[in-house]
């Protein structure tokens, strides 16, 4: 069942070179919401408390210990299930931002689905290094060939970051699991043995840990190494950066959740590492806000709110109670969903105006009301007014981390007023004021075409936003086992030493 | 099959595969002599060497199926899966070459069918040298194939670049000869023997590892391999001649020359040197030097075949990493990622060597721009070899770089490993903007790629090329094992590192 969501998008991607370029679009549409098909019933059987479920598990390359393992549990289900809701929406999302070269396009994205579902499902080291890269292909093409003016400068520094990252991690990943076959004599990059044979590593720890941290920090992206992120995001086309900050980043805080701390849990909880990395976080949170507020180019504003709303996350894992954790997985899903929306919106406007400059509108809710709505019900989301999906997952990262780390979480409560400091001004730059644009007064409202996109991400908000109870239901169980192991784990070491 | 090879008929029974090759190097010298002056006898030529080839392929096959491996006294060549294998990639290098060669020579009206007689006798010193059990062996296979590349080199008379690097090519080959040949000599004066194996009891029974003479002597022994591989700092040779060969050749010497360098070093190196750890040290620092220098200095090529000189350059860094580990398991990486190398770069250059006209000196990167929308069977192939020299994921290339990174993990050279990852991060600065060009700028002028001739055989083997760099990305297992079984033959397998790998553990699916 995984299989078939890695599968069919990376064929459908080669069907889609062979049928006419007019027909692309509706191919790479019908491929994707198959895809979404496909992936839905797991919403309805997976067990929240099942642990790891849907395994596959054969063998690759015997000689290496390598295997084909994928599942899923808590963690991984939601982002496995947002991916495949994004995708459809950014296909017909690009519907008519995207003229040129359209199969390539379309089959591009189709790919990047299948290395992007490919890295939340994979538990094998060797599989999970190997998606984690094939997806930066497909990004890099879109950033580069049909992305803004500045695209090849983005595309290559978006690409170089990563491969830095994720080239140290790989060094880390062999020497973790040579270290451990050095104890046990089995060479296997499996999760589940390297989850529980954990090794006496020593001050070697550190080392790996600290090859893990740069991997995934640079794709979370945590201050300071965030500063692809405005660039990739503002040239990509409105899919590349709907993708980027919908699933793209999570990758980083899953690389987290997935691997980094539970293979180094007494590294994670050493006090001076927890300590860098939380302030780090709120340095993102805060940073990243007021870097935001002062932007001009409205696709930047939403890039550089990404790097805040990530900082929650991280804060929500390091903070290790089940509230922050179980926030900062609902985070990562509503980041999705209204960052995604946010970006929508930005190429909607962008599509009619071709600026993205906040100065270049104002007043436009007369003339584009519907958009107007749409735009105002999902900044707040991402500032997290109550009753929206942005307000229960912050709240519940605050509430986790006041436990363990009170002054922390009262500098990251003061992240959502800056929140709206940023993007209430800008809204009101935007919708409001008066209109004083002979260019504005004549913009179409959203067509059926762009609600159809924005709609299921607006009932998303509202649904999350009242009644999230189905989410944390599934994600509870992952949550507290993720922390018990944790906790165990770095006693036992701490004990042992 | 068991051969004495102190018996005669065993002998030419192990000599087999060379011996065919000199009776096809013959018979094609004798052809060409006497048919030389069209366009037919040039084709003729071309495939009297390919047959030849395959001969010469299949009398391998016959040995290696036969399981042939030398018994009794050690002898002057050696008979084992290392160099069966060994020699199965340096004939199917030459294959290849041959086969891109066919459309190149007519396009550049080079009527010479002596170029096909020379890449046969060329083939057969890399043989002698994959198998030469003997320094004397080793360096005459390493003469005979040097001659004939140094004219190989200079083959297009008209051109004086190619004159230039032939020359080049040859000053500094006969240099890093005589330091061979000296080194040779001093390991002789030290040990009394040529033979590897001999040389290896020697330093064993008498304690040699630190007497000065047999220091000194393998020193000037890696001087001149260095030399012919294209370490730094022995490296200064290889960009201008790479530069001012024909295409074909160019890709010839970046993979079969240093293939069968490589090949002969860990021979050297394993079988007589085992017991001597210094020259760990030594190749240490070459890599780490080779690597870091090769990088840097392929950022800053703007055109195409200079840029690949120094990639191949900085190849020869990694190659070298899997030498520094003096593992079985670091020569097995060595014969896959060979494997991989030689497969992306001669598709590289046989790319290449279809966009250009004069030797291709002057196709910058951004003369490559808009290829995609033109050629994009073109441009595909040329991206994924792009990506597999940069070691990406699902290509022979990133298998073969993986390998490395394992016998250099396993060997607990964290430090290789390291500097390894983070030039190949570098090698990204060179490689993409190849594929920045081709898809994400316009064509400069229209009808810019219009010239780009690949020829049908050339356009096979680039297919050929780009469908085994995909296979073996993604199920490498079969390659693995011969990898992994040939190099036991060469050097003890890892010490401290468990030595098979068990399946992991089973998880019962749902």
């Amino acid at each position: 069942m995984l299989t078939a969501l890695i599968a069919w998008p990376a064929l459908a991607a080669l069907l889609l070179l062979l049928v006419p370029t007019r027909w692309a679009k509706h191919v790479a549409l019908a491929a994707s919401l198959a895809e979404f098909a496909i992936a839905l019933p797991l919403w309805w059987t997976f067990v929240p408390a099942g642990g790891m479920q849907f395994q596959l598990d054969v063998p690759w390359i015997p000689a290496w210990g390598i295997r084909y393992a994928v599942g899923v549990d808590g963690i991984s289900l939601f982002l496995v299930l947002l991916t495949t809701f994004l995708v459809p929406l950014s296909v017909l999302g690009s519907y008519s931002y995207i003229t040129t070269r359209e199969r390539g396009f379309y089959a591009l994205m189709l790919l990047l689905t299948a290395g992007m579902l490919g890295v939340f499902v994979s538990l094998d080291l060797f599989l999970f290094y190997v998606m984690w890269e094939v997806m930066l292909i497909p990004m890099y093409f879109i950033i580069g060939v049909w992305g803004g003016e500045n695209r090849l400068y983005a595309a290559i520094k978006f690409f170089v970051y990563t491969f830095f990252g994720s080239l140290l991690m790989l060094v880390a990943i062999l020497a973790l699991v040579y270290l451990t076959a050095q104890r046990t004599g089995v060479i296997s990059f499996s999760y589940a043995y390297l989850m529980t044979n954990p090794g006496a590593l020593g001050p070697v720890a550190f080392w790996l840990f600290g090859a893990f941290f740069l991997a995934f920090a640079i794709k979370v992206p945590m201050f300071p190494f965030h500063t692809w992120l405005p660039d990739a995001h503002v040239e990509a086309p409105t899919a590349g950066s709907v993708l980027l900050a919908g699933i793209l980043l999570k990758m980083g805080t899953y690389g987290f959740l997935r691997f980094a701390v539970p293979f180094f849990p007494q590294v994670a909880l050493h006090p001076a590492v927890q300590t860098a990395i939380v302030v780090l976080a709120l340095v993102g949170i805060i940073y990243g806000g007021l870097v935001a507020m002062v932007q001009p180019d409205f696709k930047k504003l939403i890039a550089y709110s990404s790097v805040a709303h990530l900082g929650f996350v991280m804060l929500g894992i390091w903070a290790l109670t089940l509230q922050s954790v179980q926030g900062a997985l609902l985070v990562m899903i509503n980041h999705g969903i209204s960052t995604g929306a946010l970006f929508f919106l930005a190429g909607m406007l962008y599509e009619r105006r071709h600026s993205r400059m906040i100065a270049a509108f104002g007043g436009i809710a007369r003339v584009v009301p519907l958009l107007a709505a749409v735009l105002t019900l999902v900044s707040l989301s991402s500032i997290g007014l109550p009753a929206t999906n942005g307000f229960v997952g912050e709240f519940l990262i605050l509430l986790g981390a006041f436990r363990t780390y009170p002054v922390a979480a009262t500098i990251a409560a003061g992240g959502v007023i800056v929140a709206a400091m940023y993007l209430l001004p800008a809204l009101q730059r935007v919708i409001y004021n008066p209109l004083d644009k002979p260019e504005n007064e004549r913009l179409p409202d959203l067509t059926p075409r762009e609600l159809a996109v924005l709609l299921p991400l607006v009932a998303c908000i509202v649904w999350i936003g009242v009644y999230p109870k189905p989410i944390l239901r599934r994600t509870e169980p992952a949550a507290l086992q993720f922390i018990q192991s944790v906790r165990a784990s770095a006693a036992a070491m701490t004990a042992g030493r | 099959m068991n051969l004495d090879l102190s018996s005669y008929a065993d002998l030419m029974t192990a000599l087999a595969p060379e011996l065919v090759l000199t009776a096809a190097g013959l018979g094609v010298l004798l052809l060409v002599a006497w048919r030389h002056r069209t366009v037919a006898d040039l084709r003729a030529a071309g495939a009297a060497t390919l047959a030849g080839l395959g001969a010469a392929a299949v009398t391998t096959w016959w040995l290696w199926w036969n399981g042939a491996h030398a018994v009794g006294i050690p002898a002057m060549i050696a008979a084992d899966d290392f160099r069966f294998v060994s020699d199965w990639l340096l004939l199917g290098t030459a294959a290849l070459t041959v086969l891109v060669s066919f459309h190149y020579l007519e396009r550049e009206h080079l009527l010479a069918p002596e170029y096909y007689v020379l890449v046969l006798f060329a083939t057969l010193g890399m043989m002698l040298m994959a198998g030469g059990e003997d320094l004397i062996v080793v360096f005459l296979g390493l003469e005979l194939m040097s001659v004939c590349v140094y004219v190989l080199a200079g083959i297009n008379r008209h051109s004086a670049p190619a004159a230039e690097a032939a020359l080049k090519y040859f000053l500094l080959g006969a240099f890093a000869s005589g330091f061979l040949l000296y080194g040779i000599a001093l390991v002789y004066g030290a040990t009394a023997t040529t033979n590897l194996t001999l040389i290896g009891v020697q330093i064993r029974t008498l304690s040699l590892q630190s007497n000065a003479m047999l220091l000194i002597g393998l020193g000037l022994l890696l001087v001149g391999f260095g030399f012919k591989v294209a370490a730094v700092p022995f490296h200064m040779w290889a960009p201008d001649v790479y530069d001012g060969s024909p295409t074909p050749v160019t890709g010839y010497m970046a993979t079969a020359v240093k293939a069968a360098a490589f090949a002969a070093l860990f021979r050297v190196l394993g079988e007589a040197f085992g017991s001597v750890p210094a020259w760990q040290h030594v190749v240490w620092w070459l890599a780490i030097a080779t690597m870091v220098g090769g990088n840097l200095i392929a950022l800053a090529q703007r055109t195409v075949k200079r840029m690949l000189a120094y990639s191949s350059i900085a190849h020869a860094g990694y190659l070298l990493v899997a030498v520094a580990t003096g593992t079985s398991l670091g020569a097995a990486a060595f014969l896959f990622y060979l494997v991989a190398y030689t497969l992306m770069t001669l598709a590289a250059f046989a790319l290449l060597a279809a966009k250009g006209r004069d030797g291709e000196r002057d196709v910058l990167i951004d003369d490559l721009a808009g290829l995609a929308q033109q050629r994009p069977w073109l441009a595909f192939a040329l991206a994924i070899c792009m990506l597999s020299l940069l070691g990406f994921p699902v290509t022979a290339g990133f298998i073969g770089k993986w390998y490395i990174l394992v016998a250099a993990t396993a060997a607990h050279e964290p430090a290789l490993a390291t500097v390894l990852v983070l030039t190949s991060v570098v090698s990204a600065g060179y490689y993409l903007p190849v594929i920045m060009a081709m898809y994400m700028k316009p064509e400069p002028f229209a009808q810019a790629h219009v010239g780009m001739q690949l020829g049908r055989l050339g356009g096979a083997v680039v297919a050929l090329s780009v469908a085994g760099l995909l296979f073996f990305g993604v199920r490498p297992n079969r390659l693995l094992d011969l990898a992994r079984t040939s190099a036991a033959a060469l050097m003890p397998p890892p010490a401290a590192a468990p030595g098979v790998a068990a399946p992991g553990p089973t998880i019962p699916g749902h």
